[in-house]
């Protein structure tokens, strides 16, 4: 389900933006848009689906217009064109108060200079959202208190933000967006303004809370790193457009253009793809019941032999590999010497679980069998010269 | 031939007299309900300053001193005033004293909630600016011939002349402070769902309070060097006594005058600038100033040390 799906949406900063749009629908590009109306357009015909529970990174450089991306999903500047639709309801629809209403409920914010109070407590920022909506004092309270103990700060809930770190201060923005229990959580570059270290805590952190709270999150990046780490989905923007959206495998395998594949250049693919990506899907021989082997190919050394449920029972070995199908398996046909890597794992991990000529499996969330490891494909995967054959489970 | 009143003279003055004197005809009950608020609070503020006991204002103002400030300035506050009060000024300083604080009521009354009208549209801005350019490029001396004109003369009228001149930098203060409220500090209000109002009064006030306190600082220091001035269109007060004793080649007189308007010059601005001060553990400063007003221990000025806990809990395993 899409929680936010975004429609050809357009913004055109200027005063008089008919004549740009004329240009843009005549094909013109945003320079030129620029030299002959002095308009400037911040964003071209942009479509997005944000899947609910997702994190959903929005990637560019400055000036490709990702935090105004942002800033038009809760109307802090408004799109000139397009439509918004959270769960459904057009946002560019909304008046005054339904907009306050949708701000004070359903999408909050992280800012990347954190944006807080600096006259106010941890705990009366944290509550701030909540006292703007008028929720009494008691009930806000605990609410704050709530969210700061699931960020790790409920020791400093009477201290000023001029009293804490950079890290602690935008724990104090993320439980502030937590509090009001909006279910969309844009983060405008929110862990840019912190130093590596402390940025590499904090988005750990916010896969750990993601797995509990599984809120809708926009996160605005210009690090590459950054959203190939967090991103479920990645969409890649430059000068007002995306170029290219996908999972970071997606975009990593296959870079649609020279600006996307200028990113995916230097990145640690081991990191990125997942065991599918070096994993050939072959078939697996089946024993039944009585013991015996199923139809499914000559059982040479190194096959998988499965049950009739999916789970691996051994590798067929240099004795078993003389056994005809339909015969049963005696004790010294099944060797153990295999591993198993899961299917999400990374090829870091899988890399880790190659040694010598030992097969690998790779296995679902449920211990199934559903392919094994080709070395070769693995090695071709980490290099970044694609192998010449596009990788199995890619599908750009 | 080469003179110009040889010419030709525009008779400028004869035409202003003339609507002045139409203005001040026609519009004498506006003028009226204008000088009647400017009136009694400083006749009250007169009365007031001039019932209370000399050992004990004395005593009063060093106390609130050092709850606004420092003991420093507090004890500056407590000697400058026995010197006031014992070089035979003391009714002239209350006088000035009372002009003042109308002065500062007043400009409050008027300044801030036009600042902040400023603040936030455009146009009120536009049109505020040009005027307030007008009125603080003007030189002081020149307020008094339109005053007089309206007001006639005397202390009241004086008093006009003084809030007219110090009004300016309290508009410009508190329209910039607002103005500079960080802009993504005022996105994260209006992201979380604030009306303009909780905008306003849960971000932009607090967070402009220093400089508007600033702007405050601004009007005492101008409303007080005004206060001096008005002498000439017959206000009572310090500046009188300077004004007699030049009149009167009487240099020791005017001295006199001078050395106790510098001193009350000091001490309001002192207070007035320790008020504007950014306090310690991020309070905005006049809530800060107040509450030190009605506690009876001092603060704990002392944060260093909450930086260094915060510091060893955001790493704890280093």
């Amino acid at each position: 389900m899409n929680r936010i799906r975004i429609e050809r949406l357009y913004k055109i900063f200027g005063d008089a933006p008919k004549r740009a749009f004329d240009m843009l629908a005549a094909g013109s590009g945003k320079d030129a848009v620029l030299a002959t109306t002095g308009h400037v357009v911040a964003l071209n015909d942009v479509n997005i689906e944000v899947p609910a529970g997702s994190i959903f990174m929005i990637m560019g450089l400055s000036g490709s217009g990702k935090s105004t991306l942002a800033r038009c999903i809760n109307r802090l500047i408004e799109p000139s064109a397009g439509s918004i639709l959270l769960d459904g309801e057009n946002m560019l629809k909304a008046n005054d108060a339904q907009l306050r209403e949708i701000r004070r409920t359903r999408i909050s914010m992280v800012f990347q200079h954190f944006a807080l109070l600096p006259n106010r407590t941890v705990l009366e920022n944290a509550e701030f959202g909540l006292k703007l909506r008028g929720v009494p004092i008691d009930v806000r309270r605990n609410k704050a208190r709530e969210v700061l103990s699931i960020v790790g700060l409920s020791a400093w809930e009477n201290k000023y933000p001029s009293a804490l770190s950079g890290g602690m201060r935008q724990r104090v923005g993320l439980a502030r967006a937590l509090a009001t229990d909006a279910d969309v959580l844009i983060m405008d570059e929110a862990f840019s303004a912190l130093d590596p270290l402390i940025r590499g805590e904090m988005q750990d952190e916010l896969l750990r809370l993601q797995r509990v709270l599984q809120k809708t999150i926009l996160f605005i990046t210009h690090d590459f790193q950054e959203a190939l780490k967090l991103g479920n989905r990645i969409a890649i923007m430059s000068d007002g457009a995306v170029v290219q959206e996908g999972t970071p495998q997606e975009i990593v395998a296959a870079p649609q253009n020279d600006y996307v594949a200028a990113f995916t250049r230097d990145i640690d693919r081991a990191r990125v793809f997942d065991a599918t990506a070096a994993m050939v899907e072959e078939h697996p021989l089946i024993m039944d019941t009585k013991g015996s082997l199923e139809a499914g190919g000559a059982a040479a050394p190194g096959r998988f032999v499965i049950n009739p449920q999916g789970r691996i029972l051994g590798v067929i070995s240099e004795e078993g590999a003389r056994i005809h199908v339909g015969a049963p398996l005696n004790g010294g046909a099944l060797s153990q010497n295999f591993a198993t890597v899961s299917a999400s794992a990374k090829l870091i991990e899988v890399a880790g679980a190659c040694r010598g000529n030992r097969p690998v499996a790779v296995v679902d969330d449920e211990g199934k069998y559903r392919g094994r490891v080709d070395p070769s494909q693995l090695l071709a995967c980490i290099a970044s010269q694609p192998a010449t054959a596009q990788p199995k489970g890619i599908h750009p | 031939m080469f003179n110009p009143d040889d010419l030709y003279i525009l008779p400028i003055d004869e035409w202003i007299q003339a609507a002045v004197q139409w203005t001040a005809l026609h519009f004498r009950p506006f003028f009226t309900v204008i000088k009647w608020p400017v009136e009694t609070l400083l006749a009250s503020f007169e009365h007031l300053l001039q019932t209370i006991p000399f050992p004990i204002f004395v005593i009063l103002f060093s106390l609130i001193a050092w709850r606004l400030s420092t003991r420093g300035i507090a004890f500056f506050c407590a000697v400058s005033l026995t010197f006031i009060g014992f070089i035979g000024v003391w009714q002239e300083a209350m006088t000035t004293l009372a002009l003042i604080a109308t002065a500062i009521v007043l400009c409050v009354i008027i300044g801030i909630p036009m600042g902040i009208l400023c603040a936030r549209s455009d146009r009120a801005w536009n049109i505020t600016r040009p005027v307030l350019d007008v009125m603080q490029t003007t030189p002081s001396f020149v307020y008094l011939v339109p005053v007089v004109m309206l007001f006639g003369v005397g202390t009241v009228p004086g008093e006009v002349a003084v809030i007219v001149a110090a009004l300016p930098p309290l508009i410009r203060f508190t329209n910039l402070g607002i103005r500079m409220v960080n802009t993504e500090t005022v996105e994260a209000g209006l992201a979380f769902g604030a009306t303009s109002r909780q905008l306003l009064w849960e971000i932009q006030l607090p967070l402009a309070t220093p400089t508007i306190l600033g702007g405050l600082n601004q009007t005492v220091l101008t409303a007080m060097v005004m206060s001096v001035i008005v002498a000439m269109i017959g206000a009572e007060g310090l500046g009188l006594v300077v004004l007699q004793g030049l009149g009167r080649l009487d240099v020791g007189r005017a001295a006199v005058g001078g050395i106790a308007i510098v001193l009350l010059a000091i001490m309001l601005d002192r207070i007035t600038q320790s008020l504007a001060k950014a306090s310690p553990g991020g309070r905005r400063p006049l809530t800060a100033a107040l509450l030190r007003l009605v506690r009876s221990e001092r603060m704990n000025l002392d944060n260093s040390g909450d930086l260094a806990d915060s510091r060893r809990a955001a790493h704890p395993g280093s």
